[in-house]
């Protein structure tokens, strides 16, 4: 249900409108492959011989018996492969000069630095054949001590690696004015001072990562198909690492199966599968099991968060001021050290607060590393000050919708400069709070509430605010210059019209769910004024694609999109000066209508833009100078980031005798500027949502003392299913971005950055009457059965 | 061992292992790769199909179990001139699906759901559907989907 301020787009075109997805048919029908499901014939499977200790040294590896296994065609250790590696493994984002990172092979030689790091590969002919003769494979190991808990291995008791000196693997700090923020702490009327656990978590994407590299052994070339997010920065990184030309490599992602921040990432299969193909020259597959995945792809969040505020005696927040622990895991991935600064600048929230402190300290633990999970740092941040703002709520005694009124950046100081350095380019926050808060019948769960407290209930109802602003549509490439990313942020996009008339759109976006196609092919639909149906768009293969930054940070439509818009753009301005020579008008007089150029005043005199295409085509009568062909580029790189922002309000039931928690209505509305598909967009909404709540109250990767993932299985990692969620309502209100041409923000993260806290506050706030003040996620019954009891104990929260 | 199993209307026998499960006999033997792997403990759903009508996790049958048995895959959902399943329509019409990898199983598991409940309420679709993971959804457009084709009668035939 969607209770929507819809814009009007006044094209009478199809942006805008509910259009059902192109892509479905091949998903629906079983027809489109994934990476598991492409046959090359004589293709060896690779099995991973993973360490099952979190850290250990690696006295040596016995492949002999491995090796005499049927179908076997060979066995590597890590120093078999040394030589294959011209560097070892990337990382793309060195957030500070002096920052720690420790060599990464894709098969570690002499240390496993955790549970699942690879020690050896094995091919054979069949999947299974290499998985029995992987299990024959002896690997002779020191245990060494490993550093599993965040805060312990900050104090470096135990090293997560051998050779290292500290755990400790950057500090990052982002005050201003330090003199300020004290200044503001010593003179508040009210302080809060929190801390928050952000448990690690597993992505999860339904597919588990696949690769299969296909060489030309005579030609030198390869052909790489991977279940990743990022074709073209694969391709880059694979070109580096194992030091084959990045010209004699094409990636393809073909169908991906959900990637959320886990396929934006260059693994160490990937590497493998291009090394060994070289090495042995013939195609090398594999595909990834469930279990390993849990091991083996990457985690999110892994933060100990401390937030303070500093408020006045009504409520203003003054100053806010977070030191964050953040836990790398055993190595800096593709950009692990930046995740948790996604959200540096955010830790303030939609609130307008002249003062402002955060510092990060990354920290390498002995567990799977860590990097962008859907958010990547902005769910972090707020998190920490939704669940902030509640508890400042709580201590004025103030409702919190009426705290973050307060607070809230006024729509008329848009576009903001805030405290922490962005640019936020529009927000009108309150209407947003009001529609929300109206979807979810705010007032009357209130009265619920009193009522069933009133009675002794045993079911107390709860409910909770998230408002949120968010940066994303990454990223200007100036700006990540001055965060030490080694890469730019922008997007490509090519649109040619050929000569029947149909159009073909490359764009450097990797779609995965998304619905590029359909949204893409919409925007040029209008621009062109044809049928969206005859226009196809062309993704995800370096060859057909050679430029792209790829698909991540909810960029897809505000940077690949505008990419997109441009290049049509290009493309009618040749059209009409090629319409403008055949009807012998002025260009200027040509107005373009339904496809038709036509002149104004006179509609008899028109010609259609698919005749121009085949026109441009035959290049008979060219004007002077112009080249053959309807075709035209463009590569857009933004001039600020995007910030969607809105308010979700989560209804919760929590049974006082279970400790059971019931999400029982979830009212979101959010704001991402202009829509071009508001079915995708709900679609993104809902799903972003549910990944949200599954952190609050069902999902973490636990480890053991000893570093051993517990939860390896979708058996123990508790990935909710549809009985454990209600029915979502959706609202809507449009304040365009003045970032870019569509005035379009990004939404595919939104729905997990707000719903977190949502729901946790909503928690809380069911029983903050008995003095529970936290709980720590997931909110299991068992803690929240735990945190009621220590509350009427006195012993405080849920931990 | 030598199985007959008929899959989407069409009978083939085959020499498997004794140890194939029935999803590898359809994706390797039998060329249906519509069918998905996802996970490694009968969890997620993605290789759901039916088994003389039934869904069943195909990961969790032997090919050997379904010898004599007759098996439809999402393959064998639309008719062959292309028109789809009144399920996969809802799913289109809907957007019960982003990256579409639980697809296939979500509308095998939906299939034999709405065979035994015709007209159920949400409540029931969604304990219905415990069975099957999707991680971009949030389910909500798939629970819509199968409320609109369970009320629009199209499957009562």
């Amino acid at each position: 249900m969607t209770a929507a301020v819809t814009q009007d787009t006044g094209t009478g075109g199809v942006v805008g409108t509910r259009m059902r997805r192109r892509e479905d048919p091949a998903l629906l029908s079983g027809e489109a492959l994934y990476v598991h499901d492409i046959v090359v014939p004589g293709a060896l499977h690779m099995a991973v011989v993973r360490s099952p200790y979190a850290h250990a040294r690696v006295l040596s590896v016995d492949l002999s018996a491995a090796v005499a296994m049927p179908g076997v065609a060979a066995a590597f250790t890590g120093g078999d492969l040394a030589g294959e590696w011209a560097t070892p493994m990337p990382c793309a984002w060195p957030v500070t000069p002096d920052m720690q990172a420790p060599p990464h092979l894709p098969v570690a030689t002499e240390e496993a630095c955790f549970a699942g790091d690879a020690v050896a590969v094995v091919l054979a002919r069949s999947a299974a054949e290499a998985q029995d003769a992987a299990g024959a494979v002896a690997v002779s190991y020191e245990e060494l001590p490993a550093a599993v808990e965040l805060e312990d291995a900050a104090g470096d008791r135990v090293l997560a690696h051998a050779a290292g000196s500290s755990n400790r693997a950057y500090t990052w700090e982002l005050t201003p004015d330090p003199a300020a923020v004290q200044q503001a702490f010593d003179s508040a009327a009210v302080t809060i001072k929190e801390r928050y656990v952000q448990q690690r978590l597993i992505p999860a994407a339904m597919e588990p990562r696949g690769v299969c590299v296909v060489p030309q052994p005579f030609g030198g070339e390869y052909t790489v198909y991977s279940a990743t997010q990022i074709p073209h920065i694969l391709r880059t990184f694979l070109g580096i690492v194992v030091g084959v030309p990045e010209d004699r490599i094409r990636v393809v992602a073909p169908a991906v199966g959900g990637g959320f921040g886990s396929k934006l990432e260059v693994y160490p299969e990937e590497f493998l599968c291009l090394a060994l193909a070289r090495r042995l020259r013939k195609p090398v597959r594999w595909s990834e099991e469930r279990s390993e995945a849990a091991q083996a792809t990457i985690h999110g969040r892994g933060q100990i968060q401390e937030i303070e505020l500093a408020a006045d005696a009504d409520g203003h927040v003054q100053a806010v001021r977070v030191h964050l622990l953040a836990d790398m895991g055993a190595y800096m991935q593709l950009v692990t050290p930046g995740i948790p600064l996604l959200g540096a600048f955010l830790y303030h929230g939609v609130y307008d607060v002249p003062h402002y402190s955060f510092t990060c300290t990354g920290v390498f633990t002995n567990k799977t590393p860590t990097d962008a999970y859907r958010g990547a740092g902005r769910p972090e941040a707020t998190y920490a000050i939704e669940r902030a703002m509640d508890a400042l709520a709580r201590k004025i005694v103030v409702d919190p919708a009426e705290v973050r009124r307060r607070n809230f950046i006024a729509a008329d100081k848009f576009p903001y400069s805030s405290v922490a350095g962005l640019v936020f380019d529009s927000g009108n926050y309150e209407p947003a709070l009001d529609a929300a808060l109206g979807l979810a019948d705010y007032e009357g769960i209130r009265k619920d509430q009193e009522r069933r407290r009133g009675e002794g209930s045993t079911k107390l109802v709860g409910v909770g605010i998230s408002s949120y602003v968010e940066m994303c549509g990454l990223a200007p490439s100036r700006v990540l210059a001055s965060l030490n990313y080694v890469a730019g942020g922008w997007e490509t996009a090519t649109v040619r019209m050929l000569p029947t008339g149909k159009v073909q759109v490359v764009t450097g976006t990797s779609p995965h769910g998304q619905g590029h196609v359909t949204s893409w092919s919409m925007i040029v639909a209008d621009k062109l004024g044809v049928s969206p149906d005859d226009v196809d768009v062309l993704h995800s293969d370096t060859a057909v694609s050679p430029l792209g930054l790829d698909t991540y940070g909810s960029r897809s439509l505000a940077v690949g999109g505008t990419a997109v818009a441009v290049a049509a753009d290009r493309l009618v301005d040749k059209a009409r000066l090629l319409a403008a020579h055949r009807l012998e008008v002025a260009p200027e007089d040509l107005e373009l209508s339904g496809g038709q150029f036509s002149v104004r005043g006179t509609p008899s005199s028109a010609i259609a833009i698919g005749a121009l295409a085949f026109e441009a085509f035959t290049a008979h009568d060219l004007p002077e100078g112009m080249e053959p062909n309807l075709e035209a580029s463009a590569t857009y790189d933004p001039t600020n980031f995007t910030f969607p922002f809105g308010t979700h309000v989560a209804v919760v039931e929590v049974d006082t005798e279970t400790g059971k928690v019931e999400l029982v209505k979830y009212a979101a509305v959010d704001d991402c500027g202009n829509q071009i598909n508001p079915l995708i967009v709900d679609g993104q909404v809902h799903g972003g949502i549910v990944q949200g709540v599954a952190q609050a109250l069902f999902e973490e990767a636990s480890y053991d003392a000893d570093g051993n993932l517990l939860t390896s299985t979708l058996a123990d990692y508790l990935v909710p299913a549809a009985s454990e969620v209600p029915s979502l309502t959706l609202g809507r209100t449009v304040t365009p971005s003045p970032s870019n041409p569509l005035g379009v923000k990004g939404i595919g993260e939104a729905g997990t950055i707000a719903s977190t806290p949502a729901v946790v506050n909503a928690v809380v706030d069911a029983l903050s009457h008995l003095g529970v003040e936290d709980i720590d996620m997931p909110l299991s019954p068992e803690r929240v059965w735990r945190a009621i009891g220590a509350a009427a104990h006195g012993t405080g929260g849920g931990r | 061992m030598r199985v007959t199993v008929t899959v989407n209307g069409t009978t083939e026998s085959h020499d498997v292992e004794t140890r194939m499960l029935l999803v590898y006999y359809l994706r390797e033997v039998r060329g249906l790769t519509g069918t998905n792997i996802g996970c490694d403990t009968t969890s997620c759903g993605a290789c759901t199909v039916l088994l003389n009508g039934e869904s069943v996790k195909s990961c969790t049958v032997l090919a050997a179990q379904a010898d004599g048995d007759d098996i439809t895959t999402i393959e064998g959902m639309a008719a062959p001139d292309g028109t789809l399943h009144p399920i996969q329509e809802a799913f289109r019409e809907h957007h019960g699906l982003q990256c579409g990898f639980c697809t296939p199983g979500m509308i095998m598991a939906i299939a034999s759901f709405l065979k035994e409940h015709p007209s159920p309420s949400e409540a029931e679709v969604r304990e219905g559907l415990e069975g099957n993971l999707c991680r971009c959804t949030g389910y909500h457009n798939i629970v819509q989907a199968v409320l609109a084709v369970s009320r629009s009668g199209e499957l009562v035939s």
